[in-house]
């Protein structure tokens, strides 16, 4: 027999734990965990939050350095700033083993589709901090003609810190903004690539892919760049 | 201590045609090089002979061998409208301020000349890099492949006419075994490995294609280019009075700013003929001096984080000490990592007030950093470990590292005396009083304690910098010479100046065209010719050697691609 089926005047002097969380907070629920956690009542949601505040604790960076931040971040998980303070600070050498990626310095056309290789075979769920200038537009080499203007056009990225380097104390604050985030459950958001890494079959035959048709193997994975597009 | 030169022992000394006391006599050495000289221009910083794009190998190796120009420092290459010139610039080991150079012009139609690889094993990367951005072919090269860009880039971006909006493809493959054919049988393989380009050892982005006989290395080839950012471009892009200065602290970032700063700043400032106040200069000497331990100490550290994975003691106490010079720095020049803190005719501003209590800074720095040094010694020479790995691994003989044009500590480490801030003198460093460090070890040992000890010459310098700054009299604080609003240096000038970087020689050539940006803007980095030592180092020798061997060369890749 369901609530709605009884007469609203019949109601039992004792409420059901059930209800009575369906009503509001029960004395027995209030604790400083629940507080942490928000009013829901919903076990599924306190696990996620559970996890997300979890997952934000301890995060293992991935040590990838590219250009000059990457001087900054090695500063930044050195002695004075010491990033380990802050629950994020064990660079692991293998994607395999990472979750967040600081992306630190400045893109080329080579090195892209590498890039996106190692930021594919990080395990799910995966954050990206893109440190310094050259990887939000290309920075100051943006007009480069070999250069990918900013770290976005490759691989999602939540949280970007400008500067050219960002000092380490900048870093410190993305990356714990980029906590904040987590612990929050909010997501990165997805960008349009226009640079795709994919077959070479895929590419669409123009001018420039029939010149190259014979050069390369249909199986090998390709980046096309449209330089004048993406500046 | 310095090697014995090789002609004093064994031929007895023979007559180097052209050498003189005065200087390079360039009659006598258009006298040896005979009908192959078809022209001859002025450049600023030495004369340059023309001559055809068939008899490159013969003119070099006649300058090599009888005027003692062992040192190809530089190749600069451009198209200008009406032909492609190589420029090889050569210097000697011995006393660099003796240059010539030499131009070797190619038809717009078909650019093609001869190699100088066989003369210079280091003209091997540099013509490849010719090829690649600006589309010289070499004949008899053995390798001419593109070396900065991908593989199936269309056109050559610092030619004239070459179009930036043009799309691009890039391919992604798997690497082949080059030995495999020849090394497969019973009883011996060949196994292929990439190392890079993201690998913790390789400090950056920098890619090893490593064959391996069971552990030691059978081939190695270096795969650069995954940091080349245009770095010429963007000079070319620049006024020559503010936008480029920013940047050379780009090319070597581990805190070498002001190193590079300068290496423009000299090759500006004698391109359009500017003086320097002598007060600018020591702060520029001093500024130099902090910026070499700072790009020394990241050497140690990372070298010592590569040798035995020491991430917890040196590699922090590396970074401890770079912390305290980096405070000094952002105290003289307001940046932690990227100064542009020096201006064309001087220095963007004095130091910071009040003045006493810098010096006081400096001075209580200087104070402890015997004791810092002896630490290093403590934790890292005197290491038994880090000796085992370190000894006569990775050996790299002088004559090698000349003709690979090596420097920097890598060359002072193979016992070549030479050091640019002696050798071909500027700013203050000839008033002061400080030695050249040079090792007679040849191997990653040796390199580690030149590194070592120059820091402690470079805090012998500061100490005195500190010392006649405190004393400088108040009304001579002159830290700018009057520079002219825009600067435009006389037109087709030409020019190629040095200076002695935290990595080596960092050279730059610059050709005006008459407007206030360069015509041609080449970098010539110390990284890239000491990266090309490499396979030299560590083929025959076990993978961790081979580690240890690129840590010790102590390679920046933002230096090395450019």
């Amino acid at each position: 027999m369901s609530s709605q089926d009884r007469p609203a005047d019949s109601k039992p002097a004792v409420q059901s734990t059930q209800e009575s969380r369906m009503e509001g907070t029960d004395d027995r629920f209030n604790s400083k965990l629940r507080e942490a956690f928000g009013s829901s009542p919903f076990i599924l949601t306190k696990f996620d939050q559970f996890m997300n505040w979890v997952r934000g604790s301890s995060m293992f960076m991935l040590q990838f350095g590219i250009a000059c931040c990457s001087i900054e971040m090695m500063s930044t998980y050195a002695i004075k700033h010491d990033l380990d303070r802050f629950g994020s600070g064990v660079p692991r050498a293998s994607p395999r083993q990472a979750d967040v990626i600081i992306v630190p310095g400045t893109i080329v056309s080579k090195f892209a589709p590498r890039m996106k290789r190692v930021y594919d075979q990080m395990p799910e769920p995966k954050f990206v901090v893109s440190m310094g200038s050259c990887t939000i537009s290309g920075g100051p080499f943006q007009q480069g003609y070999n250069v990918v203007k900013g770290a976005e056009e490759v691989i999602p990225c939540d949280i970007h810190v400008p500067g050219c380097p960002p000092r380490p104390e900048a870093l410190i604050y993305g990356v714990a903004k980029l906590q904040e985030r987590i612990a929050n459950g909010e997501s990165s958001p997805v960008t349009v690539k226009p640079y795709e890494l994919e077959q070479f079959g895929d590419l669409e035959r123009d001018e420039l892919v029939d010149h190259l048709a014979e050069d390369i193997d249909q199986e090998t994975l390709v980046m096309r760049y449209n330089w004048a597009d993406s500046s | 201590m310095s090697l014995e030169d090789p002609r004093d022992t064994e031929e007895g000394r023979q007559e180097l045609v052209g050498a003189t006391e005065e200087g390079v006599d360039y009659d006598a050495l258009e006298d040896l090089l005979g009908e192959h000289v078809t022209g001859r221009e002025s450049h600023v910083n030495a004369e340059a002979f023309v001559i055809r794009p068939d008899e490159v190998q013969a003119v070099l190796f006649a300058l090599r061998d009888q005027a003692g120009f062992d040192h190809l420092s530089n190749l600069s290459a451009q198209e200008q409208e009406d032909r492609y010139e190589s420029i090889y610039h050569l210097k000697k080991y011995d006393d660099p301020t003796q240059e010539v150079t030499v131009v070797v012009p190619t038809s717009k139609r078909d650019p093609r000349s001869q190699s100088a690889e066989p003369v210079y094993r280091t003209a091997d990367w540099h013509e490849r890099e010719a090829y690649d951005l600006i589309g010289i072919e070499y004949d008899d090269h053995p390798d001419l492949r593109r070396i900065l860009l991908p593989e199936t880039w269309q056109g050559h971006p610092m030619g004239l006419d070459y179009d930036k909006d043009q799309p691009q493809v890039v391919s992604f493959e798997n690497h082949a075994n080059p030995l495999e054919e020849d090394h497969q049988d019973a009883e011996s393989d060949t196994m292929f490995i990439n190392i890079g380009p993201h690998h913790p050892a390789t400090h950056g982005v920098l890619h090893l294609k490593t064959v391996l006989d069971g552990e030691q290395i059978a081939d190695v080839e270096p795969d650069i280019g995954y940091l080349h950012r245009c770095e010429e471009q963007m000079a070319q892009q620049g006024k020559y009075k503010k936008e480029i200065m920013p940047y050379p602290d780009r090319w070597d970032y581990s805190s070498a700013g002001i190193l590079n700063e300068w290496s423009y700043a000299r090759a500006a400032e004698d391109l359009a003929d500017l003086e320097v106040p002598e007060y600018a200069q020591v702060i520029r000497t001093m500024g130099a001096e902090l910026s070499r331990m700072a790009g020394h100490m990241l050497a140690v550290g990372t070298f010592a984080l590569d040798v035995y994975g020491d991430f917890t003691a040196i590699f922090q106490y590396a970074f401890r000490d770079r912390e305290k010079i980096l405070n000094l720095l952002e105290d003289l020049t307001g940046q932690r990592l990227m100064f542009n803190y020096l201006r064309l005719g001087g220095v963007a501003w004095d130091l910071p007030e009040p003045r006493e209590e810098y010096f006081e800074k400096l001075r209580d720095f200087l104070d402890e950093l015997p004791q810092t040094v002896e630490e290093y010694h403590n934790l890292l020479s005197s290491n038994e470990i880090f000796q085992i790995r370190c000894v006569d691994t990775g050996v790299l003989e002088p004559d090698v590292a000349k003709s690979y044009g090596a420097t920097g500590p890598v060359a002072r480490g193979s016992g070549i005396d030479y050091d640019l801030r002696r050798d071909d003198p500027y700013g203050y460093y000839p008033e002061l009083d400080w030695d050249v460090i040079t090792e007679d070890g040849c191997d990653n040992y040796a390199r580690v304690l030149v590194r070592l000890q120059e820091v402690e010459q470079s805090a012998r310098i500061i100490e005195q910098c500190v010392d006649l700054l405190a004393e400088w009299p108040e009304e001579d604080r002159e830290i700018q010479s009057n520079v002219p609003r825009t600067l435009r240096p006389e037109e087709d000038a030409e020019i190629y100046r040095a200076v002695e970087a935290a990595k080596g020689e960092l050279g730059i050539y610059i050709r005006s065209d008459g407007t206030d940006s360069p015509a041609r803007f080449k970098i010539r980095s110390p990284c890239f010719s000491n990266l090309q030592t490499l396979p030299e180092l560590s083929e025959g020798e076990y993978v961790p050697d081979m580690v240890a061997s690129l840590g010790s060369l102590d390679i920046i890749l933002g230096e090395v691609d450019r």
